[in-house]
C-alpha cells in the first residue's frame, strides 16, 4: 500500500471514469493507479466483457450476486399463434415458426411490449442470468465491485447499469470504463462527473482518441487526456490537444519494464515515489477541473 | 454456389496485444485476399494500409423515438411503460433512448415519431496491390456497432469472386456482440495474446465463446518473451485445450515505432517477418487439416 494517501473530505462525492477508444492503453493501469492514490475511494470495473481490475488490485471477494434480466416466457396455454409481439419487437427476439412462437433471449432487449401487447395475456416476464457482481475489499480500504458477463451473452450495458447502482455516495468512485465508443462505454461515462481518457503514443491512440472526445463533447462531460507509452518524437497527439484545447493531464514513458509489471499482475507495486507523485497531482488536477467546470455549468 | 475462400477471424478479446499489427502483416503476405476491418469502434488498420476508398455506404443502425411537442397532450403514458427511463418531461433522450418502439405503439395521439438513423458509413476500398478491404465508422456515441458489423461484412462476402482465397477479418475487443458478429460463417479463429494474466484471462473467456459457437481457432502470442511464466502458462492452457499455438513474436520496441512511422512490421523487421511468415505456413496448414478431419467424419 502506498504510504501518501490524499485526504478526501466526507460529503465530497465524487465519480470518475476511466475509459479509452483503443483497448490495451493503459486504462486500468491509471485506474488502479488512482485508486491507491486515494484515500477512502471505491473502484468499480465496468469492463463486464473482460474485467481485469481484480488481477491488480487483487480484492478478496466477499460477496457475489447473480444478475438477471429480464425476459418473455410463452403460456402455450393461452397463445394462439397470433404473431402479435413477433410484430412489436423491434429487436427480432420473438419468431413464428408455423404453430410456434420462438423467443430467442439473447436478442431481447426486454422492453416488454411483446407482454404488453399480447391480446391473450400468454406472455409473462421471467428472469434470464446474464452475469455476476462481485463486491470485496483491497485490503487498504478500497471498495471493489466489478461485474463478470456471463459468456456468450451479448449485451453489457445492463450488466454495467447495475454495477454502476453500486456508485457510493461521500467518496470519490472511480469507473473503469469498456473500451470503445459505443453503448457500453456511452453508459459509463455518463454517469461519472470528469472523464480520463486514456491514449498511446501511436497513430491509432490518436485515431480512436478523437472519436473519444467527440463522445465527450456529446455527452458533455468534462474530460482530460492521459498519454500512455509516451514518446517526446511523436507530436501529433500534443498538437492535437493544443488546438482544441483539451488538458493534458499525465504522462507515462514507454517502458518495458512496465510493460514488465504489468504482464505479471504487479502494475501498481511497481511504480516509485516519483509515480505515486504523478498519480496525486493527476488526482489533484482533476479535481480542481471538476470544481471549475462544475461552477460553469450552474 | 461452393465457397472457394476460407475465412480467418483475428481477436484477442483484451485490447492493444497486437491484434491490428498482426492481422496487417497476415494482409500483406497472403494474396488473393480481401480484408475487413470490424472493429467498427476504434477502426485502425486503413490507418496502416492506406486503401484508396472506391465506394461509400450509409448505416443505419436503428430507430430512436422523438416526441412531436404540437401533438403530445402530456398524458405521461409513454414516460410510464418506457422501461429504459428514457421519457422525461415529454422529452427523449437520445442517450437512454433503446429504440424499442414501445412509446411509439403505445402513445393515444401519435405524437411520437420512430424514425431510422444515420448512425454510420462504412467503406469499400483498393490497396495497392489490387485487392479489397472494407471498413466502417460508427458515429462516435452511437449503438449498435454488431448490427454495422454484420452489415459490412454481409457487402464484403457478397461481393467475393471466384478468384479470392482467403478473407480476413480484423475483430473488435470483447466477447459482446460486436465480436458475435464477425465471427458469423468464420472458418477459422486467430487469437491475439501476450503473456500478461490479463490478456490471458480474457483470452480463456474468448476461447469460452469460441466453444460455445463451435469455432476452431490457434493463438499468436505476441510480446512472447515479456514474462516467461505467464507464457508457459498460456501455452499448457492451449495443449490442454487442444488449441494449436501458430506463432510467438518477441517484444520489439521497434513496433510501436514503426506504428508512428505508419509502416508495417514485417517491412521493417527481418526476424518478425520470417516470424510472420512461418506462422501463415502453420496456419494454412492448420485450416486445411481442418477440412480432412471434417470430410473423414
Ligand atoms: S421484451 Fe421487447 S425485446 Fe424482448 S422479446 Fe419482448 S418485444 Fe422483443
Ligand atoms: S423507443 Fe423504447 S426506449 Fe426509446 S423512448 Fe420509446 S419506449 Fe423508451
Amino acid at each position: 500500500m502506498w504510504d501518501t494517501l490524499i485526504n478526501v473530505e466526507r460529503g465530497q462525492e465524487l465519480v470518475i471514469s476511466i475509459a479509452s477508444g483503443k483497448g490495451g492503453t493503459g486504462k486500468t493501469t491509471v485506474a488502479t493507479g488512482l485508486v491507491q492514490t486515494i484515500e477512502n475511494c471505491s473502484y468499480f470495473d465496468c469492463d463486464v466483457e473482460e474485467p481485469n481490475g481484480h488481477i491488480l488490485l487483487q480484492p478478496s471477494i466477499e460477496q457475489t450476486e447473480k444478475i438477471y434480466k429480464p425476459v418473455p416466457a410463452i403460456n402455450s396455454d393461452l397463445c394462439n399463434c397470433c404473431g402479435k409481439c413477433v410484430d412489436v419487437c423491434e429487436f427480432n427476439a420473438l419468431i413464428n415458426i408455423k404453430f410456434d412462437i420462438v423467443i430467442i433471449e439473447e436478442m431481447c432487449h426486454s422492453c416488454g411490449a411483446c407482454q404488453h401487447y399480447c391480446p391473450h395475456e400468454a406472455l409473462s416476464m421471467r428472469r434470464k442470468e446474464i452475469g455476476e457482481l462481485r463486491k470485496g475489499n483491497t485490503g487498504n480500504g478500497v471498495l471493489f465491485v466489478d461485474g463478470v458477463l456471463k459468456i456468450g451473452e451479448p449485451s453489457a450495458v445492463p450488466l454495467i447499469k447495475k454495477v454502476i447502482e453500486r456508485v457510493k455516495p461521500d467518496v470519490v468512485n472511480v469507473l473503469d470504463s469498456p473500451p470503445g465508443t459505443s453503448c457500453p462505454m456511452i453508459e459509463v461515462a455518463k454517469n461519472s462527473d470528469y472523464c480520463v481518457l486514456v491514449t498511446e503514443s501511436t497513430p491509432y491512440g490518436l485515431h480512436d482518441l478523437v472519436q473519444s472526445v467527440d463522445v465527450l463533447k456529446a455527452l458533455r462531460i468534462p474530460f482530460g487526456v492521459v498519454i500512455n507509452k509516451f514518446e517526446d518524437a511523436f507530436k501529433d497527439i500534443v498538437d492535437y490537444l493544443e488546438a482544441n484545447d483539451i488538458d493534458l493531464l499525465m504522462t507515462i514513458p514507454f517502458d518495458r519494464k512496465i510493460a514488465e509489471a504489468y504482464s505479471s499482475g504487479k502494475i501498481p507495486a511497481i511504480f516509485n515515489n516519483e509515480e505515486r507523485n504523478k498519480f496525486e497531482e493527476l488526482f489533484k488536477r482533476i479535481c480542481s477541473k471538476v470544481k471549475t467546470t462544475g461552477a460553469e455549468v450552474v | 454456389m461452393c465457397k472457394t475462400y476460407k475465412q480467418i477471424v483475428v481477436l484477442s478479446g483484451k485490447g492493444g496485444t497486437g491484434k491490428t499489427t498482426i492481422s496487417s502483416a497476415i494482409a500483406s503476405l497472403l494474396s488473393n485476399k480481401v480484408i475487413i476491418d470490424c472493429d467498427v469502434e476504434a477502426a485502425n488498420l486503413h490507418l496502416t494500409l492506406k486503401p484508396r476508398v472506391e465506394n461509400k455506404y450509409d448505416f443505419y443502425g436503428g430507430k430512436k423515438a422523438s416526441i412531436k411537442q404540437g401533438k403530445c397532450i402530456e398524458c405521461g403514458i409513454c414516460e410510464s411503460i418506457c422501461n429504459f427511463n428514457a421519457i422525461k418531461n415529454f422529452q427523449v433522450n437520445p442517450y437512454e433512448c433503446e429504440g424499442c418502439g414501445f412509446c411509439y405503439r403505445v402513445c393515444p395521439e401519435d405524437a411520437i415519431s420512430f424514425e431510422l438513423q444515420l448512425t454510420g458509413r462504412y467503406y469499400k476500398c483498393d490497396l495497392h496491390d489490387g485487392s479489397k478491404f472494407y471498413y466502417a465508422r460508427l458515429e462516435p456515441g452511437e449503438t449498435n456497432s454488431g448490427k454495422l458489423v454484420s452489415e459490412l461484412k454481409e457487402k464484403a462476402i457478397s461481393n467475393i469472386n471466384e478468384s479470392v482465397k482467403w478473407v480476413v477479418v480484423d475483430g473488435p475487443p470483447g466477447i459482446g456482440c460486436p465480436v458475435n458478429a464477425s465471427l458469423a460463417s468464420a472458418d477459422y479463429v486467430l487469437i491475439v495474446t501476450e503473456p500478461s494474466k490479463s490478456a490471458m484471462n480474457d483470452s480463456i473467456r474468448l476461447i469460452g465463446l469460441l466453444r460455445i459457437l463451435k469455432l476452431r481457432a490457434g493463438i499468436i502470442i505476441n510480446k512472447s518473451d515479456l514474462n516467461e511464466e505467464v507464457c508457459k502458462a498460456i501455452e499448457h492452457y492451449a495443449f490442454l485445450e487442444n488449441i494449436p499455438i501458430i506463432g510467438r513474436l518477441p517484444f520489439d520496441e521497434q513496433v510501436i515505432q514503426s506504428l508512428r512511422e505508419g509502416k508495417s512490421i514485417i517491412d521493417t523487421n527481418e526476424l518478425y517477418y520470417l516470424k510472420m511468415k512461418d506462422a501463415i505456413k502453420l496456419l494454412k496448414n492448420e485450416i486445411r487439416d481442418h477440412k480432412n478431419k471434417l470430410v473423414e467424419i
